[in-house]
């Protein structure tokens, strides 16, 4: 099986853009990381495309009657959170496969403002048999780590200052806003332990990458910017005795994470930098233990040492994060892939890591009473 | 006078009208879950599944304190996750204890209280169920 690399990459900044179509914004994104890559639609073999608020639409097909019908096989992708990175994990098969050899992958969303959750059809149990928000739903998991280890609502809180700071250096990013402690702790509280500035921010996005084989990658002379995907790893929840009252998206998490460092033959000591899914500031914290960046019970202490941040021992979201960069789920996926990418090629300015040779991305969603898409990725610099 | 309809489907009145919730326990490897089911998912037992009514006690696993909701839901309110001492976990909502984090210790223990109300959005009576402290 031939090794699959990304040669071309990009994202449009996040931000709202009502007056858009989701094909279009679709359309944006892939012809950045074509012009990434110096390629053409015409050279593309296959579309995988992720989205999830209309994922009855057909958005690739449509995205291509925007840039050309060239008449490849389009597949769309929807799988909650990690639609993104499935679509991407889609591509990467079908070149693992041997079935093509250079395919284009697009992640795009156009959300509105507000909660996110609920939304079942019949009479509402919300505030009657608790509450179906996401918000709610990552307060309980950050509770749970609390209980475990100890965890405080400034250490939670401390994540957001930090994703809010590193926001600052991309001009990707849908805020560029530092946001000190205390106005992190005292914004408004939305769901306990989770504040206002602890919640990812809802906004429209797309971005997209072009996978090629080795051969086809050197064939073409693309090997100078390509990054390798050393793992593509995906799992769904496995049984968690609490998962029907809440929802569990660690177990998930620790499967792929270890089916990837397997995969890549490689620890979580080789890894540089990481882009995991901040979709609330409790999570993160959780994420450091399942990702087996620390040891479990020491993200606390992890988030106080500052290891997390730009120029720590292991940064942590240095693109801002849902958090701050915003979090347009079909997209995010692609998103984390370009951010460690530019990492990999040395090209991210002010918040470069300096010498990151590999990285992880890391998302995973679902909702209650649904379950979990966990998708996983290590890539590193040629 | 009609009797109020249950919010949820595994939320059920006995014959006398006493309401009750409904669970299922797997008799391979014992584990209790919340609603009617034909096949285990932690064991993938199948023809194993026994009706039960779920344990009315139990311990407060972990919770949220939600002040922001949908429009025309009343916050703030404790979202609760209960593990019931029949082995069954639930989530809730936290009666009659001020929505503080001070105010909720983990493993402190609840009873469930069935309650009728009107749900947000709705101009009828449910039947629901909630949890109270638990006197020890």
């Amino acid at each position: 099986m031939s090794d699959v690399y990304i040669v071309g990459v990009d994202m449009i900044k996040f931000g709202r853009y009502p007056d858009r179509t989701v094909p279009g914004l679709a359309a944006e994104a892939a012809l950045l990381a074509l012009d990434d890559a110096g390629l053409g639609i015409d050279q593309m073999q296959a579309l995988f495309c992720g989205n999830l608020g209309q994922a009855n639409n057909m958005i690739g097909q449509r995205m291509l009657a925007e840039i050309g019908q060239t008449g490849i096989p389009v597949v769309n992708v929807a799988n909650a959170c990690a639609t993104g990175a499935t679509a991407f994990r889609d591509a990467w098969m079908t070149i693992k496969a041997g079935v093509h050899d250079l395919v284009l992958a697009v992640g795009v969303e156009q959300m509105g403002k507000g909660l996110l959750g609920g939304g079942h059809g019949g009479v509402s149990t919300e505030g009657v048999l608790g509450s179906g928000t996401m918000p709610t739903m990552f307060a309980q998991i950050g509770v749970e780590h609390a209980r475990n280890h100890g965890t405080t609502f400034k250490q939670f809180a401390k994540v957001s200052v930090k994703n809010h700071h590193h926001s600052t250096m991309n001009p990707k990013s849908m805020y560029r806003v530092e946001t000190p402690l205390e106005e992190v702790m005292g914004a408004e509280m939305i769901s306990y332990p989770n504040t206002k500035l602890m919640c990812s921010v809802n906004v429209d996005g797309s971005a997209a990458a072009v996978l090629a084989s080795e051969a086809t990658a050197k064939r073409l002379g693309l090997m100078d910017r390509a990054v390798k995907v050393r793992a593509s790893e995906m799992s769904s929840n496995p049984f968690a005795a609490r998962q029907l009252a809440m929802p569990d998206f660690s177990a998930a998490t620790r499967l792929a994470a270890q089916n990837a460092y397997e995969q890549a033959g490689v620890g979580a000591g080789d890894i540089d930098l990481v882009e995991l899914h901040d979709c609330f500031a409790t999570a993160e914290l959780v994420h450091y233990e399942n990702l087996g960046l620390c040891e479990d019970g020491e993200a606390g202490r992890m988030i106080d040492g500052g290891e997390t941040a730009l120029g720590g021992k292991v940064p942590v979201n240095v693109s801002g994060g849902l958090l701050s960069k915003g979090h347009p789920l079909g997209a995010t996926g692609i998103a984390n892939i370009y951010e460690v990418s530019t990492h990999l090629r040395g090209e991210a300015g002010e918040r470069q890591v300096e010498g990151a040779r590999m990285g992880m991305t890391h998302v995973v969603g679902g909702g209650p009473g649904m379950g979990t898409a966990c998708a996983i990725h290590i890539l590193e610099k040629v | 006078m009609t009797e109020a309809p249950s919010i949820i489907a595994h939320l059920k009145r006995d014959d006398d009208g006493k309401p009750y919730l409904q669970g299922a326990h797997c008799g391979a490897c014992g584990h209790t879950y919340v609603g009617a089911r034909e096949v285990c998912a932690q064991c993938y037992a199948r023809d194993r599944m026994q009706p039960v009514s779920l344990a009315e006690t139990g311990k407060l696993y972990a919770y949220a304190i939600v002040h922001r909701s949908f429009p025309g839901v009343e916050t703030p309110f404790i979202d609760v996750i209960v593990d019931l001492e029949d082995g069954a976990h639930i989530k809730g909502i936290l009666k009659d204890v001020a929505p503080e984090p001070e105010n909720l210790a983990f493993d402190m223990a609840v009873k469930i209280d069935y309650r009728e109300v009107v749900p947000p959005g709705s101009n009828e009576k449910y039947l629901a169920y909630f949890f109270v402290p638990a006197a020890i």
